[in-house]
């Protein structure tokens, strides 16, 4: 009874989250663009469409406060009982790589910038090498995940202040710019954006605020969040160090 | 069976992170997990969950995304130009509002900044409503992907523009309550993940091949990163705000802060 409630609440609101979405898109069919839809959209599947939105939504939610955060939370609780720092840099580097390795939108943008890459002159022009190019770009934006939550759990730790930190991978950022091929600057910041998976987000978020709350002398408010924003710039320093130095690799590498 | 691949593929996209925690659970910490069964459901609602929220996207959302881009975008829409004339900047204003409006209407949506909301009102003691954080969030990613079609239409580095993104974040985080930073760098990349980023590619892409002179391949990229930062400058500008109203109240009836006022008061004084 109690779960059917809770449901029904989250159905509300997910209603609500999707609402200004099919506002923002009805206003502009029906008073700015004024075309009728394609063939290949029918109204229905559009309805069944956002139905399916709503439904996986409301389900995904409670599934989160259900499973993922909780879990998240005793694990990382679990950890500092442990006391083993080992097996929790261990832990969260499996994290950040295994969740980022496989991501969709990571593959897409790889596929993508071995496109740019290859025809800007940078690596030879084959397919071969294009595919190369995206898997070492998948792998060196996973590692640089990995390492990302990794350096956030010994911030936790040591109770680090987060914003020099992020201040300094700006600085860093900043100054490999300059240094970088330009075809691959906007690539770079890029995949800073699309490292953070839906389930990723949840997850390291939990694992954060746990430990945060486990450790003596720690806010979880102020130590535990932050991780994502590494797992955001990290991407973009270690993307430009390989495309400072290790382009080279790879062009030799295929040829 | 364009539902089973859905299902498959996002259990594929799950099953790492699972088989991480379980195996960590398991072989490093040894100890059962609390209420398991309550878990597997939860893990279980998320993955079927997960799988109609992108069913559902890819049938209705992205492509009527991708398709509005295209058609405001197309030069039949844009207003008539003479033979040869170079088109003004202000002739896109149609993509600006639909940047703007879309880019903070597929945030409120967004699952993983629901998630980091509900967790930022948990700890926050109420402090923070979950609610008002996304609105904060929406409207700076909606700012940031308006300014990245604006650069793609004027052709401008994008260098710039992130140098710029950059020192704002940088003089905020120096004005802004200390309680918030880490919150705020969060809310930076949690936008980005599954609703937002196919559409916003898209209105790149058809921006870049629309307009003379730019590359689609050079000129889409760039705006994921504009739209990873203005939340940061708006979630900082959120709290601002809240402590400025917070210290004037305080004035009217000192004695009368709750507990977790009194904390929020203790951070701003500490600055």
């Amino acid at each position: 009874m109690n779960v059917i409630h809770s449901l029904a609440l989250q159905l509300k609101n997910s209603l609500r989250d999707l609402l200004p979405v099919v506002l923002v898109i009805g206003f502009f069919q029906i008073i700015v663009i004024r075309q009728p839809l394609p063939d290949t959209l029918a109204l229905l599947d559009l309805a069944l469409g956002l139905l399916f939105v709503v439904i996986g939504l409301t389900l995904f939610i409670k599934g989160l406060e259900l499973g993922l955060f909780p879990l998240g939370e005793s694990l990382a609780r679990a950890f500092v009982q442990k006391g083993s720092v080992t097996w929790l840099l261990l832990f969260a580097f499996a994290l950040g790589f295994g969740s980022t390795v496989a991501e969709p939108a990571l593959i897409a943008v790889a596929a993508r910038a071995g496109v740019v890459v290859s025809e800007s002159g940078l690596i030879e022009n084959s397919s071969l090498a294009q595919t190369s190019f995206a898997f070492t770009l998948r792998m060196i934006v996973a590692l640089s995940v990995g390492t990302a939550v990794v350096v956030g759990v010994l911030r936790i730790f040591k109770g680090w202040p987060l914003h020099l930190m992020i201040i300094g991978g700006y600085v860093i950022v900043l100054l490999l710019t300059l240094l970088a091929p330009a075809e691959l600057v906007g690539i770079a910041y890029d995949s800073g954006g699309v490292t953070t998976s839906t389930i990723t987000v949840p997850l390291v978020t939990a694992l954060g605020v746990g430990l945060a709350s486990a450790i003596k002398g720690r806010n979880p408010m102020l130590d535990g969040f932050g991780l994502i924003a590494f797992a955001s710039v990290m991407p973009i320093i270690f993307v430009l160090l390989f495309g400072i130095f290790g382009l080279g690799l790879v062009a030799e590498g295929t040829s | 069976m364009n539902m089973l691949t859905t299902f498959w593929d996002t259990l594929r996209d799950i099953f790492p992170i699972v088989a991480i925690i379980f195996g960590f659970q398991y072989l490093v910490i040894r100890k059962p997990i609390k209420h398991f069964l309550k878990v597997a459901i939860g893990f279980l609602m998320v993955w079927v969950g997960l799988s109609f929220f992108l069913l559902g996207l890819e049938q209705a959302l992205f492509p009527m995304g991708e398709l509005m881009a295209s058609q405001l975008t197309s030069p039949d829409f844009l207003p008539a130009i003479t033979e040869g004339a170079h088109r003004h900047w202000s002739d896109y204003y149609w993509v600006y509002i639909f940047a703007f409006t879309i880019g903070a209407s597929t945030t409120i949506a967004e699952p993983s900044l629901i998630a980091v909301s509900i967790k930022a009102g948990e700890i926050s003691g109420g402090t923070i409503n979950p609610f008002t954080l996304r609105l904060a969030v929406a409207l700076g990613m909606a700012f940031g992907i308006t300014l990245g079609a604006w650069r793609i239409v004027m052709g401008l580095p994008l260098q710039w523009f992130v140098l710029g993104a950059y020192c704002l974040v940088i003089v905020q985080t120096l004005r802004s309550p200390k309680s918030i930073i880490p919150l705020a760098f969060d809310s930076g990349g949690v936008t980005t993940s599954t609703i937002t980023v196919p559409i916003i590619a898209a209105l790149g892409l058809g921006l870049a091949s629309s307009i003379p002179g730019r590359s689609a391949l050079m000129d889409g990229f760039g705006m994921i990163a504009l739209a990873c930062l203005f939340p940061i400058i708006t979630v900082m500008g959120y709290a601002q705000i809240a402590q400025w109203r917070s210290n004037r109240k305080p004035q009217k009836e000192p004695f009368l802060g709750t507990s977790a006022t009194k904390s929020h008061q203790g951070d701003t004084n500490a600055l």
